[in-house]
Parts: structure tokens; C-alpha cells; sequence
């Protein structure tokens, strides 16, 4: 299948994105092509109009601020994946960034195209709920930010609005103790994930975080003090793995199963 | 991978000689058809059903577009598709390019738009209202074979059974046998070669043609099935087909698509183009392998087989497509279900049902990858129940190297070769022994499992096999027709075709045996029934034994009028004259001559030739038949070990040894690509491709984010053994080995799971093996407990 027409508009910096996607409720933004594109040649997205936001320097780069990293949308996944950059997350953002696709998607696709995809099965959307991330978002009444946990709403859907650019993505740094697991099932290299399961814990601030992902619609994410050293008995992961919120069976409930045990494995450090 | 250094130095048969055709492979200067580009082409896209099964009440075409959009009222003169068997009982499909009055299968064409772009025509395509009254849908091939599905696929019919066939060779067995019995089962799945169907055609006046560029296995066969659909003559197609990217079946076949884009471009007088989008691909044109078996098998206690007995169903769609007919795999299944082995007793019933999905089409191995898996899976289930190893079991009931040639019980003349010998190879290859150590280990969540499987691949079998079947194609023979140029190259034109078998290479090789020329001097030409000898083409691992014969003969031909020629000219006499490094020499090795020279003095310097010199020149055609042309019979035993997750129900491959006996190989390199090709296909089979059909028989599997095919990724560390037990039957001793690669793979994986998991209880009895399949076999076995 192609494509329908549509007409490609260059955005020469953020305002005229937003303003772009304001004067045309049809338009879409493109930043790696990776999951537009193949919606624009099976006709699922039919704008009329596409802006391309991939000149726009304001989205890209990744650096320390105080104690977080800010990290540019248009960072590609391969950019993560390679490391060449100050890391405050111990290597976790690496770690999945190379976790994702081929390299050949992965040397296009962009961290901030993941979120705003928003495929339930997309990693970025579970690792930035894992290390409790914030969003920025400019739209037409100005700049917004949202909780990692609290912008996927469905399957695809999120709070961002016709107009909004997503802009920056913020990580708190992790601490120097801090655990994290980062834990998926793919039926081979390069698939979305059937399951994932990913655990931060930092000593340095308390956090004991746990999500499950590739589930129906946005991560669940359960956070609570202790909460690892409940998860060691058994019965405990099965209250959890049996918790609506998560609505798995079958087959899905021993992948989440199987990962949650590595998880614990990891973050307990008795791998 | 092993096997003897290259020698850089041979060039025939039997050398390592890198393949001709990869210079322009490899630097991305092939031509394949969507590369074609005529002036003032255009393109169309094809309205397809949305629903399996309905009435058409009414189609409605856009507005001030309607000289755009065709439907079959307007092809009114097209005859539709039919590709019946005389084989009692065939009731036989007509389909009709675009549908009529009904549509039987999701995708199938309802319209076709043509526009300057493809984009252009799906936006037309996307304005084609069509008005469809929804008619009971047969989805599963059981209620179809059985008469309990609600719906019907052709008005016309008894039942919903395009054919039903039965073998009986029952005979009595000891009573104290082992008897299994399991209903076991291969999913639909896709061909997926890297490139789809395309077509792109044309009327040529000045030679008043319909020009078919095509990405076609079978051009011959294309063109009759062409001519025959549109009332041409013959002479009035010319089918060419270019550089192909993998056709695996899927291009042996006549597509309604042709016949579409032939009829609107002698219609519109402008060139047609069609190219398959992977989304057509996967849900509406290539499936494949949908098998269904209820199948027992008697061992006697000391592990010999004594019987099989099998009822058989393959899910064979809405229509026979052409020229192989429908009823090619289930039929098939009777005759060669019972593999290379010896028994006494064997029965076997068949139903090819229709249902209201695409046709099923051949794909690598045909039935064979489908009878392996039930046949080696159930042998592996017995030996588990005698307690004893695979190979024992088999070791006591495959043919035996003294008992060649052999004829089986369904009457197949196998030629040569020693299957216990490879079998124990490939067992060897694979360190059985070190695995069974190292899985007396592991019983925790991780399990290992071992397992192999055995399996025989008759190629190139020709007219007795195929004319009891009344299809409309039976091979017979094949020709070449070669000639040498003023300059000495040597030109060679063939009627089959090359879709990834190399067959510039090792055709060029087979004339350099004969005629001593340097492969570099040959020039293949395939694929283009302009010129060439008529052929079935290219499928059934046909060709190294049938072109290659053809070749052989042609050159042999050749060398003989060379011969007579270069007497006179050096005079010595004709049968003191060898061939070698591209041209002649005396048996003393006082005087030589190039084929260059040859050929300018026949060409351009006749003054120098006598007056009585046999005009007939340096350009003939000559034939090859096998005889008895029952077929090669090359086999392989493919061994390998896996690891189950018995949490998450992943299955990894561990390690993977083939031995494999394709008799002569006439470039071991190029069997072990084809050795290669053949296992990913095989482990997709194993592991990941499936299309499932919900109850609507609405396809599940319609892009590739669905559908998963190996990658490189999956690819297990693979030793490849080679033995070479030459065919009495074929020229040089070669066999047809095209396909043997993806025939065993689903059975050898099935095996070492189920090896895997026999200690849990738990069975596997279908591919692929997802993850969900394994966890549900250990639910069902935790259930039983
Ligand atoms: C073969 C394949 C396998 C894949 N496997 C995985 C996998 O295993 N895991 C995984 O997580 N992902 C996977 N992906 C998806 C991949 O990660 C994509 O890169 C990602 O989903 C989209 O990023 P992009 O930059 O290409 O975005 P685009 O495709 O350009 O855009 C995606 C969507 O986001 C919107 N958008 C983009 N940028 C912004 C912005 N700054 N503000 C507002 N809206 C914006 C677009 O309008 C569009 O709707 C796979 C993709 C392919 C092709």
C-alpha cells in the first residue's frame, strides 16, 4: 500500500511546529519516520499534512542538569544504545535502547517517536515509567509537564493534544546504590516485547518502583517503600500478578510471571 | 561447516566456483521487475473482499471515475482460471480473475483501479463501494472435509472435498506391536520471498505480442495458462522473467493478477504494472502448508516399523490454482508418507477440503515438509514409548544401502544411497552423546532436548509420475539450445528458470566438464520464452538433473560438429581430439586450437573448411530424458538440540547438524546455500510463521509486525556433512536437492522439544512451536497428572 497525498512542511523551530499543528487539525509531526511511516503507507494515519520537526536543534541532545538528565526527543534509539554520554541511570538507558528493533530502525528511531506512538508494547514508555521520568510538552498555551507514568491514557493514547510537541524528556539521576532491572519477552530479535517487567530501586531516595508493560493499554506502575522485600515471598507476586489493573492470563500471566522473577532475582541481587 | 578446500584451479562439476550472478547481486545492479520502467506505464491496485464469504449484489463504481475502475462484467470474454485433475472424484473450481456473483476468500479482487501511480489507484480503489450479502463461512477444513460446515464454496459441488483419494496396502502385523496414535497438524503459513509477484506487460505491434515481464518460476507454463485465459494463440505471449528474488512455489503458479494487468493493457494499449505489497502477500495470495493428520504408526517391540495408518486433510482454500491443481499436497501425502522406510502394512486417506481461504500453493518441499513432520514425530513419540533412541528405531526400518534400487511400498523406485550411514553422521555431527551428558544435567526451568529426523526428496520426476494426475502440466523432457558465437563464446539458452538456484553458475559448470570452456565464456539465458525450448520451468528440485542433462547433451552435441571441424582444420583425427581450457588438442599434445578459432573459421573464414563440410553449424538443440524417470532421490538427516523454557515456553536452537546425500553436487557451495536457505525457511516453519484464521476466516497475519519470519538472529551454529552416492539414473550422478533444506526442520525441532518435555509429560503436536503452544502442552499435561 502507499501513502496517501500529503504535503511534507519543514518546521524551523518549536513555536512554528506547534503553530504548524494548530492551523491544520490533520497535520502530524514525523521525527524517525519508524512507526509513522509504516501508519502513513497502510493508511491508518492519513494526514494531509506532515511536519518534519528532525532540523529542530531545541529537540535533541541529552545532558546532566542538577540531578537529572535531560534528554532530547530526537535522541535516536542508537545514540542511547552507544553510551557516549554522561549517564545518570547506570547504564539502564543503554541497556534498553539496545534491547529495541534492529539497528537499522534503531539508527532512526527516536526515543521522544516512541512515546507519543505510544504502542503498549514500546520500551520507552515502560523504562521511562520504570525510573519515574517527566515530560516536557509545548502547546498553544504555552509549556506543561506530565509524569511518565501518567501520559500514556490507552493503547495510542495519550494527554498530549492535537497541537503539543512533546520536548524534552526528564530522568532523575539515580543514586549511586541504586538497583534496576529492565526485563522483556520478544518471540525473536527485533519484535515487540509480549511482556515486559522493569525495577528500579534507590536507596538514595526511597524509591522502590515496579511496572509491567506490553499489557493492554498504559504500564501499570505500583511504587511503594518495601515493596521488593514483600515481593520475595511468593504468594505475594501472585496477589500482584493477579491484580485487575494488570488483566493477564494465561499464557501473558506466566511471561509477566517468569520476568517478575527475574526482576526480584535482579533488583535482590540473587540472580 | 565442513567439506574440501576450494580448488581454485577446477571449474566443472564438483568445484566450489563462486556463483556468476553475484556481482550483480551483491552490487545492487539486478533487475528485478519492480526495476522496469516502460513510457506511459500505469499502475493499478485491486479492490479486494473484505469478507470470506458473500454474495456481490452490487458493485459501485465512482463517480466520473467509472472508466477507471473495471470489474469482471467488464472482462466479460476472459475465461476464468481452471486447473482440474482427471483423478476420479476432482470437483473442479472455476476462478475467475476478478470475482463473479460471489467472493470466496478475504483479499480476493473484486475491481481493479488503474491510475499513473499506484497511490492514485488505491485512492480510486478506496471509493469502489461494494454492496455484499454475507454468506455462511467454512473456515475450518474438518467441518469442510466432513460435511458439517454450513456454508458451501461452489454451488455446483456434492460436498465441500476437491478430491478424496486412498491408499490401501494393509497387510497383517504381529499383534504385539507398539501402536501410537496422535493427531498432529502444520499451520497455514506464507512463502515470503524477499521479493512478491509483479507483473509488468505491454502489446507489442510490430511483433503483435502481449510482452510479460513477470516474476515467474514457470514462464512456459505462464504463458499457456495466459493464452488459454485470453484466447490468444501462443505465439502471441512472450513471457519473460528477469532477475527473481526467491520464488519457493509461490511463482510457479498462474496469478489472476496476470491475466488483469494482461486484458486492461491490450485494452487500454498502455503498459500495466502490478506489484505485490507484502499486505496482499501475506493475506490474500501466498499460503501454504496447512496439513491436518490423524495418523498411527505400528513398531514392533524390537523397534522395527511395521504399519502406518493415516487420515489426512490439507486446508486447500477457496480455489485449484494453475497449473498444479488442488489436490497436489493431499494427494501427494498418500504417496510419499512413508518416507525412506521399509513396512509391511500402510493405508492412508485423503481429503483436500475448501474452504474460504486463498488457495494453497507449493511451497519448498511440497507435502514433504508436511508427511516428515507427522511421519518423524510419530517415530519419535514410539521410540519414547520402547524406550530407546530415535536412531535405533529408524537404524532397524530404513532402507538399507544393499536394498537399492528399491522399490517402496507405494511402488517409489528409490535409486541410490546409504540412509543409515547418514542418519549415524548426523547424530555423530551433532555430538548426540555429548548433549544426552549435558541434559542428564539440566532439569530445572531450563530444559534440553534432542532430536532429529530423516527424510527422502524426489526430484526431477517426470512424465510417469505426473500424467496419472491430469493436471495441465506434465514434464516430459527438457531441451537446450545451444550454440557457439563468431568469437567462441558458448551461448546457452534454457526453458527453466533461476529464482535463487544459480543456475548461470552451475549450468556454465556442467559445460565446462563437457566441452573444457571456461565457465566465464558461457552465457545463460533463461527465463524468457522468446526463444527458448519449452519447459515446465523451474520447481521439484528439477533442475540440476533435467537442464543440467539438457545442457550436457547439447554440449556434447556440440563438441561432436567442433570436432569434425577442427579434424579438417589441424588435421588429426576426430577422436583424437580432447577438450580442454576452452578448446581443442591433439592426443599427442602437438597441436591445439581455441574454440575461438573454430568458431571465426566456421563463421567468417569458410574458404578454409572443404566443400562437403556439414552446414548444419555451430547452434543446435538437443533434449535429455531420464530414464527410468521416476526421479532422484537425494536425503538428509537433520539432527539438533534446543533449550525449552519451560516458564515461558521459549524454544532456543542450540546447535543444528544436516548430512545430506544429493549425489553429485555439481557446486557443493551452492547446496550448502541452498542447505541454508532451506533450514531458516524450516525454522520459521518450527518456530515462528503462522496465519491464523479467526471463525470468520478473516486472516490474523496481514503484515509483517504480525507475521514473524527468521532472521539472521535466529540462525543456529549449523554443520553441514556432505555424502555423494551418485544416481545411476541421471548424466553425471547428480540428484535434485533444491528443497531438502526445509523439509525436515519442523520435524528434527518437534522432536527435540517433545525430548525436552517428555519428562514433564508434555506433547507438542503442531507448528510453530510458539511459546504459547509449549505452555499450553505443559498445562494440559499438569491437568492430566
Ligand atoms: C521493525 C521495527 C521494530 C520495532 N521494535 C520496537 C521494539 O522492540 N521496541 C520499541 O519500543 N519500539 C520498536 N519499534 C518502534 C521504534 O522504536 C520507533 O522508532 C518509535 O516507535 C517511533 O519513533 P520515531 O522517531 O520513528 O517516530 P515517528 O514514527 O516519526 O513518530 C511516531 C509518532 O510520534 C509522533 N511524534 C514524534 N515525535 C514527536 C514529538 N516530539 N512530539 C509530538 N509527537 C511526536 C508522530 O506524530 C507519530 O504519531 C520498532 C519499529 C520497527 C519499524
Amino acid at each position: 500500500m502507499k501513502a496517501i497525498d500529503y504535503r511534507i512542511e519543514r518546521a524551523s523551530d518549536v513555536a512554528g511546529a506547534v503553530e504548524a499543528l494548530q492551523a491544520d487539525p490533520f497535520a502530524k509531526p514525523i521525527a524517525g519516520g519508524q512507526s509513522l511511516g509504516a501508519m502513513l503507507n497502510l493508511r491508518l494515519a492519513q494526514p494531509e499534512c506532515v511536519i518534519d520537526i528532525v532540523g529542530l536543534d531545541a529537540l535533541k541532545g541529552l545532558r546532566i542538569e542538577s540531578d537529572e538528565m535531560v534528554i532530547g526527543p530526537l535522541v535516536t534509539h542508537a545514540r542511547l544504545e552507544d553510551g557516549r554520554y554522561d549517564d545518570a541511570t547506570g547504564g539502564m538507558l543503554a541497556h534498553v535502547a539496545a534491547g529495541i528493533a534492529y539497528r537499522a530502525v534503531r539508527n532512526s528511531g527516536t526515543i521522544g517517536g516512541s512515546i507519543c506512538h505510544a504502542d503498549p508494547a514500546a520500551d520507552w514508555i515502560a523504562a521511562t515509567a520504570a525510573l519515574g521520568a517527566t515530560f516536557d510538552i509545548q502547546g498553544p498555551d504555552g509549556t506543561r509537564q506530565v509524569a511518565a507514568r501518567d501520559f500514556m491514557t490507552s493503547a495510542f493514547e495519550t494527554t498530549l493534544a492535537e497541537a503539543d510537541v512533546l520536548t524534552a524528556i526528564r530522568v532523575p539521576a539515580l543514586g549511586d546504590t541504586a538497583r534496576w532491572s529492565y526485563r522483556k519477552f520478544c518471540r525473536k530479535t527485533g519484535e515487540f516485547a509480549l511482556a515486559i517487567v522493569s525495577g528500579v530501586v534507590d536507596g538514595q531516595t526511597g524509591i522502590e518502583r515496579l511496572v509491567f508493560s506490553a499489557l493492554d493499554g498504559a504500564p501499570v506502575v505500583i511504587e511503594r517503600a518495601g515493596l521488593f522485600d514483600e515481593l520475595a515471598e511468593p504468594d505475594a507476586r501472585q496477589v500482584l500478578l493477579d491484580d485487575d489493573a494488570l488483566s493477564i492470563s494465561g499464557h501473558r500471566r506466566a511471561l509477566h510471571a517468569g520476568l517478575l522473577a527475574d526482576v526480584i532475582a535482579d533488583i535482590r541481587g540473587t540472580a | 561447516m565442513t567439506g574440501a578446500p576450494p580448488d581454485t584451479q577446477a571449474k566443472g562439476i564438483g568445484a566450489r566456483l563462486a556463483r556468476k550472478e553475484d556481482a550483480r547481486f551483491l552490487s545492487g545492479r539486478g533487475e528485478f521487475v519492480a526495476d522496469i520502467r516502460r513510457p506511459g506505464m500505469l499502475d493499478v491496485a485491486f479492490v479486494r473482499a473484505p469478507v470470506a464469504h458473500a454474495r456481490i449484489v452490487d458493485i459501485e463504481k465512482p463517480e466520473g471515475w467509472e472508466s477507471l475502475v473495471y470489474t469482471m462484467a467488464d472482462m466479460a470474454e476472459v475465461k476464468p482460471i481452471v486447473a482440474a485433475s482427471k483423478l476420479p472424484g476432482f470437483q473442479k473450481s472455476e476462478q475467475y480473475p476478478l470475482a463473479k456473483d460471489k467472493v470466496r476468500f478475504v483479499g480476493e479482487m473484486v475491481a481493479m483501479c488503474v491510475a499513473p501511480s499506484r497511490a492514485r489507484a488505491e485512492d480510486l480503489a478506496e471509493q469502489v463501494f461494494v454492496d455484499y450479502e454475507d454468506l455462511p463461512v467454512v473456515s475450518d477444513m474438518h467441518a469442510a472435509a466432513n460435511g458439517t460446515a454450513e456454508g458451501k464454496l461452489h454451488e455446483h459441488w456434492d460436498s465441500n472435498v476437491f478430491l478424496e483419494t486412498q491408499v490401501d496396502n494393509k497387510a497383517g502385523i504381529a499383534d504385539d506391536v507398539v501402536s501410537v496414535r496422535r493427531q498432529l497438524s502444520t499451520s497455514r503459513q506464507c512463502q515470503v520471498p524477499l521479493e512478491g509477484r509483479g507483473v509488468v506487460c505491454w502489446w507489442d505491434h510490430r511483433l503483435n505480442r502481449l510482452e510479460m515481464t513477470s516474476a515467474a518460476q514457470m514462464p512456459h507454463i505462464n504463458r499457456t495458462g495466459l493464452a488459454e485465459c485470453l484466447g490468444l494463440d501462443e505465439g502471441q505471449v512472450r513471457v519473460v522473467s528477469p532477475d527473481v528474488g526467491g520464488g519457493f512455489g509461490y511463482k510457479g503458479i498462474l496469478l489472476p493478477e496476470e491475466i488483469c494487468c494482461a486484458w486492461l493493457a491490450m485494452k487500454l494499449d498502455r503498459p500495466i504494472r502490478w506489484i505485490e505489497d507484502r499486505n496482499e502477500h501475506l493475506s490474500a495470495n501466498a499460503n501454504c502448508r496447512e496439513h491436518a493428520y490423524d495418523i498411527s504408526v505400528h513398531v514392533e517391540r524390537s523397534g522395527r516399523l511395521a504399519g502406518i495408518d493415516c487420515d489426512a486433510i490439507v486446508d486447500s482454500g477457496a480455489y485449484s490454482s494453475y497449473p498444479f491443481s488442488a489436490c497436489l499436497e493431499a494427494a501427494q501425502i498418500g504417496s510419499i508418507l512413508p518416507g525412506p522406510y521399509k513396512m509391511d502394512s500402510y493405508s492412508c486417506h485423503t481429503r483436500s477440503a475448501a474452504t474460504n481461504k486463498p488457495p494453497i500453493l507449493p511451497y519448498r518441499g511440497v507435502a514433504r515438509t508436511g508427511v516428515c513432520f507427522a511421519l518423524e514425530v510419530m517415530l519419535d513419540i514410539a521410540a519414547r514409548e520402547l524406550g530407546i533412541e530415535p536412531f535405533e528405531l529408524r537404524e532397524r526400518s530404513l532402507v538399507g544401502p544393499d536394498d537399492m534400487p528399491y522399490t517402496n511400498i507405494t511402488n517409489k523406485l528409490f535409486d541410490s544411497g546409504d540412509y543409515i550411514a547418514c542418519m549415524h553422521r548426523a547424530v555423530e555431527a551433532l555430538d548426540w552423546s555429548g548433549w544426552r551428558a549435558r541434559q542428564a544435567e539440566t532439569n530445572g526451568r531450563k530444559r534440553i532436548g534432542l532430536g532429529l529426523a530423516t527424510f527422502c526428496e524426489q526430484g526431477a520426476h517426470g512424465t510417469s509420475v505426473y500424467h496419472g494426475w491430469g493436471i495441465p502440466m506434465v514434464p516430459g523432457y527438457e531441451q537446450c539450445n545451444a550454440r557457439v558465437t563468431t568469437d567462441g563464446i558458448l551461448e546457452l539458452q534454457i526453458g527453466a528458470h533461476s529464482h535463487g538456484q544459480s543456475m548461470e553458475t552451475t549450468m556454465a559448470q556442467v559445460a565446462n566438464t563437457v566441452l573444457g570452456i571456461d565457465p566465464e565464456q558461457v552465457r545463460i539465458m533463461h527465463g524468457d520464452t522468446g526463444g527458448s525450448p519449452y519447459s515446465t520451468g523451474t520447481w521439484g528440485s528439477r533442475n540440476a538433473v533435467m537442464s543440467g542433462g539438457a545442457v550436457a547433451a547439447a554440449c556434447e552435441k556440440l563438441a561432436d560438429r567442433v570436432r569434425r571441424l577442427a579434424s579438417h582444420l589441424m588435421d588429426v583425427a576426430a577422436d583424437d581430439l580432447i577438450f580442454e581450457n576452452g578448446g581443442v588438442v591433439s592426443g599427442d599434445r602437438s597441436r591445439s586450437m581455441t574454440l575461438a578459432d573454430i568458431a571465426h573459421t566456421w563463421y567468417r573464414a569458410p574458404q578454409l573448411l572443404p566443400d562437403d563440410v556439414d552446414p548444419a553449424g555451430l547452434g543446435l538443440v538437443a533434449g535429455y530424458k531420464m530414464r527410468p524417470d521416476m526421479g532422484t532421490f537425494s536425503y538428509a538427516t537433520h539432527a539438533c538440540a534446543v533449550e525449552v523454557d519451560t516458564v515461558t515456553g521459549a524454544v532456543k536452537l542450540l546447535d543444528y547438524a544436516i548430512c545430506e546425500d544429493g549425489g553429485v553436487l555439481l557446486n557443493p557451495m551452492v547446496v550448502e546455500g541452498q542447505l541454508l536457505g532451506g533450514l531458516a525457511q524450516g525454522i520459521g516453519t518450527a518456530l515462528y510463521e503462522e496465519i491464523p484464521f479467526d471463525d470468520e476466516a478473516q486472516p490474523l497475519a496481514s503484515t509483517l509486525a504480525d507475521y514473524m519470519v527468521p532472521g539472521a538472529a535466529e540462525m543456529p551454529h549449523l554443520t553441514i556433512e556432505h555424502m555423494e552416492t551418485p544416481s545411476p539414473f541421471s548424466t553425471f550422478g547428480q540428484k535434485g536437492i533444491g528443497e531438502g533444506g526445509a523439509i525436515a526442520p519442523p520435524a528434527a525441532i518437534t522432536n527435540a522439544v517433545n525430548d525436552a518435555l517428555g519428562g514433564l509429560g508434555a506433547e507438542i503436536h503442531s507448528v510453530p512451536i510458539s511459546p504459547e503452544r509449549v505452555i499450553a502442552a505443559l498445562e494440559a499435561a499438569h491437568e492430566s497428572d
